[in-house]
């Protein structure tokens, strides 16, 4: 699947990720998918990691809610998530494989390992035999 | 009656309750699912005996979490 993101709300994630180093940055994606398959962001929340360390994310149901309630009244739908890894590559963790359990959504990592180079990389997860799967998903930054 | 599920406007039974919800919404992975009615958290404890009430809006919360290990 395509993913798109505009370069502004990439811009936001990465800013908002490195104002929050150390610690992993998070929050949720939404927008539309498109008739031809793509999957459209167009609208990304910058959300408090309650776990407030560099190893760990977690997003409090009741900030979830309120966001989703935001993503439906601007039309939108939900398409998943996103978090940095201060210090490591853009790939799922095994611990972000097995808390990944939406096979309908996106994951969005942001990698800070080069602060100057932020590397965004989307996947998708899914478990078949008690196993995830993880596919790397296309993205596009559109300026 | 009709309730309002992640955001869809559909038609169930009477005195459906969350824990047959979830089932017949195929919900992956429930035991990491918060429900929402009306805004209101539901005790993951209270699915079965929860009932549903026409015009309820319902959201299935994924937990969203994760680590770098």
């Amino acid at each position: 699947m395509l993913v798109t993101i505009n370069k502004k709300d990439f811009d936001s994630i990465v800013e908002h990720a490195k104002k929050n180093l150390p610690e992993e940055a998070c929050g949720l994606i939404a927008g539309e998918d498109l008739p031809d398959g793509t999957r459209a962001i167009r609208k990304v929340y910058l959300l408090e990691n309650v776990d407030h360390t560099n190893e760990h994310f977690s997003i409090s149901p009741k900030d979830q809610l309120a966001t989703i309630k935001d993503i439906r009244s601007n039309g939108l739908k939900p398409l998943g998530n996103w978090h940095s890894h201060p210090e490591s590559p853009s790939r799922p963790s095994e611990e972000d494989k097995r808390l990944a359990n939406d096979s309908n959504a996106s994951y969005l990592i942001l990698s800070l390992m080069d602060s100057d180079k932020p590397v965004l990389n989307a996947f998708h997860v899914e478990s078949a035999d008690g196993e995830k799967i993880v596919r790397k998903e296309e993205l596009e930054v559109l300026d | 009656m009709k309730i309002t599920v992640a955001g869809d406007r559909k038609e169930v039974t009477d005195g459906l309750t969350v824990a047959e919800l979830i089932k017949q919404e195929n919900v992956e992975t429930p035991e990491y699912v918060t429900v929402s009615v009306n805004e209101e958290f539901i005790e993951s404890g209270s699915f079965a005996e929860h009932v549903l009430k026409d015009g309820d809006e319902v959201e299935f919360l994924y937990f969203m979490g994760g680590g770098m290990r």
